[in-house]
């Protein structure tokens, strides 16, 4: 093939217009009326957008040459922030050498991190314990988040296509679905498994080793992910409703902040507070990291998992 | 009474607490339950104000066994609780007068979601009154930032999605910019609770060297937090973000969220770099001037503007500007006049954002002002509190607008330099110029009745004794700050004594 006829194709490509796989791998899926349709209401829908005083304010804008003196402006401040930040870290103290104003704190949180917290994981302990209001904040961002995501994502009157658009769109996600792929089956039946036990693992192991709530969640909503892909939706919402998962959050979240708050009412009033520190290096220690680790890493795989789901289908899980 | 030491923790705790129930609980329930709920904060935030005011200390409050440099600190002086006071008010008012929009705007299986994000809002707000530390400042900062957008899209329309994504993109970068700010700092002091990170500034400010990488810090955590809250060159979000959205979220964004993070600046300023050290640093001016052409620009903006909501949002602009410039002359008096601007421009917007819809509704939902022509004639209730709005923000004696341009200029007069002084009244003459005429022009045309188009039995269909309740508590608080603002002012001043 000629050199031009490449290029043309890598500058169509990086357009979008251009699809290398096509024809490769799946095939594409044969156009019917309804197909067509939804087509038909596409473009109607984009005509009426682009015809708006809106868009013509933006396309008017285009052409007084907005756009360049947009893109100009947009690099030299980036230029400047990036030289401002550059010569900011030039006065900071070196990397390694020890900033003797800076230790105070992070002696402490080492010196004496196992003494007082009774997690051999420092971390875990600092941001369970020394820091836990940074923390408990920080698991309601992920909740936050996916309040938004609902919001966005989650299917109603409102932010429903055409009728025929999700007619197509149906048909289009059956075919392309991979859950009764052979393949997939067979590898989910054999990892699926591992993950989820990894998954706890990380989860229970916070205070003593490297892992903890946010991780190991995290491998656990890609278990359930996982899980979803080889065996299909119907599988997962036979344990796994919106009901349940949003009760999970609920009752972890819930259950979060209340004991944090019990600690905090404790420790402010300088009253004993009940829970036993435990051995360090044992899976029943660090007080309360551990019950705080599987709120976290709930909440965190419920999050997840609804992501994809809302994504995927427009639910949290089936209803 | 020393049970009201814990009040400040349990706001916190309890508010993100109903978040979480709200996601859980049918839409209606989670009304009712969120109007309770605040009407209990309000509660809380005023012992904890009464408390402050009766000890004359601040409450510092450690979360958990271990005290400041180790673990994260709490703390409740006069000003945050006065805030927080008011903060509930507002929170309250827009929730009673929008509730009814929320229902029509609103998806039925997304109104739990949305009183949900309302409750993080609080939580969220309550944190950032209330901490002492620059990392739990960040924390809840990006809880406002999600939260705030989730306000926006809740609508589901085109131009909400829009702005929104707008929204986002700005305040991202404003988040970041504030957490590369805050990670410098901490490289630099080893803290992250404010008052130690200040003792030790203190000491570092000396080396010339350290100076200069602390304005660099300082400067980078500032543009973070004036690019969210709104200040003039990164004030483009503002409009769309506003006139589109559901009334209580357009109240609660312009005259709680973006006041929380100048709120957090201005803590910033007085407790974790110090007052003395700041006044240094040549940001101050920067700051000076940029407010100044916030109040130019986002008033000769207004003017341009074809449809109220959007009039109204570019105001909230230039009132930005006003608190920068408070900010920016420095000193008691020009902070003190930020903080009250802070409350006057809550009061005052809230009002504005929750009558704009009323005046929509008799002029077939249109927002544009060649339709809203006599609205105010249609309906009279809603018509007198865009007056009384109006008028304040103009700055006509009795109201609180004019005190806070009267402590602007008294807080020039006291900087003790020329130029400053010079700068602040010109600034305050021309903004107020432009300010009555954009306003003035809108009272006429919702006033006026050309075409008598206006009947008496179409005037008495939407008088609603019920709808003013809200509108009644803001007006009373305008004029309460208007004519005792002393109450006020001593507040904040004694507030600001504790607060550094």
């Amino acid at each position: 093939m000629k050199l031009r006829e490449w290029k043309n194709k890598f500058f169509r490509w990086l357009d979008g217009d251009y699809d290398v796989m096509k024809n490769i791998m799946e095939g594409s899926l044969e156009p019917d009326e309804n197909h067509e349709q939804a087509k038909r209401d596409r473009q109607a829908a984009h005509k009426e957008m682009t015809s708006s005083g809106f868009s013509q304010a933006v396309i008017n804008a285009e052409r007084k040459g907005f756009y360049q003196f947009y893109i100009g402006v947009a690099i030299v401040s980036c230029i400047a922030l990036i030289g401002v930040l550059l010569f900011t870290v030039n006065l900071l103290p070196r990397y390694g050498e020890e900033n003797p104003r800076a230790v105070e704190v992070s002696d402490r949180y080492i010196e004496k991190g196992l003494e007082e917290t009774g997690a051999v994981n420092i971390v875990a302990g600092m941001i369970l314990d020394y820091r836990a209001f940074d923390t408990l904040g920080e698991s309601h961002v992920l909740f936050a988040a996916l309040l938004c995501v609902m919001i966005l994502l989650k299917k109603d009157k409102k932010n429903m296509d055409s009728q025929f658009d999700d007619y197509y769109q149906i048909e289009q996600d059956a075919y392309f679905d991979v859950s009764k792929d052979t393949v997939m089956r067979k590898v989910g039946v054999l990892i699926v498994p591992c993950i989820f036990v990894f998954g706890i693992y990380i989860l229970l192991n916070g205070q003593n080793g490297p892992g903890g709530g946010f991780s190991g969640g995290a491998v656990l909503g890609a278990g359930l992910i996982i899980f979803e892909s080889a065996f299909g939706f119907e599988l997962v919402d036979s344990f796994f409703t919106a009901k349940v998962s949003m009760a999970i959050s609920f009752v972890s979240l819930a259950f979060y902040s209340f004991a944090k708050g019990y600690v905090f009412y404790m420790g402010a009033n300088h009253l004993h507070n009940h829970i036993p520190k435990g051995i360090p290096g044992a899976i029943l220690s660090g007080g309360l990291i551990l019950p705080l680790n599987i709120a976290v890493g709930l909440v965190v795989a419920c999050t997840m998992f609804g992501f994809y789901s809302l994504f995927k289908r427009g639910s949290v899980g089936g209803v | 009474m020393d049970i009201i030491r814990n009040f400040p923790m349990m706001t916190v705790i309890l508010s993100l607490f109903s978040g979480s129930l709200c996601f859980v609980l049918k839409g209606r329930t989670a009304r009712y339950y969120t109007l309770f709920y605040e009407v209990f904060l309000l509660i809380v935030c005023s012992a904890i104000l009464w408390y402050t005011v009766t000890t004359g200390t601040a409450v510092t409050y450690p979360m958990g066994e271990f005290p400041a440099p180790w673990g994260n600190e709490l703390r409740a002086g006069i000003l945050e609780a006065l805030l927080a006071v008011l903060f509930m008010v507002i929170m309250i008012v827009s929730l009673l007068a929008g509730y009814r929009y929320i229902d029509t705007d609103l998806d039925e299986s997304k109104v739990n979601l949305y009183y949900a994000i309302l409750n993080l809002m609080t939580a969220s707000l309550m944190a950032i009154l209330w901490t002492n530390d620059l990392f739990s400042g960040y924390v809840f900062l990006e809880i406002l930032t999600l939260t705030s957008c989730g306000s926006l899209i809740v609508r589901e329309i085109g131009r909400t999605t829009l702005a929104a994504v707008r929204y986002m993109i700005l305040n991202l970068l404003g988040s970041g910019l504030f957490l590369l700010g805050v990670v410098l700092l901490y490289d630099l002091t080893g803290h992250l609770l404010m008052v130690p990170m200040q003792e030790t500034i203190a000491e570092m400010a000396q080396d010339p060297r350290m100076f200069m990488a602390l304005t660099l810090s300082t400067g980078v955590l500032t543009i973070g937090l004036s690019i969210k809250s709104g200040l003039f060159p990164f004030h483009f979000w503002m409009p769309d973000s506003y006139s589109w959205s559901t009334p209580t979220s357009a109240s609660i964004l312009s005259s709680l969220v973006s006041k929380a993070y100048i709120l957090l600046l201005i803590k910033i300023y007085y407790r974790a770099i110090g007052l003395d050290v700041f006044e240094q640093m040549p940001i101050r001016e920067i700051l000076l001037v940029l407010g100044i052409a916030g109040m130019i620009v986002g008033s000769l903006q207004a003017m341009h503007a074809d449809n109220i909501n959007r009039m109204v949002a570019f105001s909230s602009a230039a009132q930005v500007g006003y608190i920068f410039m408070g900010m920016g002359i420095g000193g008691i008096a020009g902070y003190t006049a930020a903080i009250f601007h802070i409350m006057a421009h809550a009061v005052t917007k809230s009002m504005l954002f929750l009558t704009t819809p009323r005046l929509a509704e008799v002029s077939d939902n249109s927002l544009l002002f060649k339709k809203l022509e006599a609205s105010a004639l249609r309906n009279r209730d809603a018509g007198l509190a865009f007056l009384v709005g109006s008028l304040s923000m103009i700055g006509i004696p009795l109201f609180a607008g004019f005190t806070s341009k009267l402590q602007f200029a008294l807080a020039g007069v006291e900087s003790g330099s020329h130029v400053k002084l010079v700068a602040v009244m010109l600034a305050l003459a021309a903004s107020s110029l432009l300010n009555a005429v954009y306003f003035m022009r809108t009272l006429i045309r919702i006033y006026s009745d050309p075409r008598g188009t206006v009947s008496k039995a179409n005037i008495r269909q939407h008088h609603r004794p019920l709808y003013n309740i809200p509108m009644v508590v803001l007006g009373g608080l305008n004029l309460f700050l208007g004519l005792f603002s002393w109450v006020a002012i001593n507040l904040i001043t004694q507030g600001l004594k504790m607060f550094g």
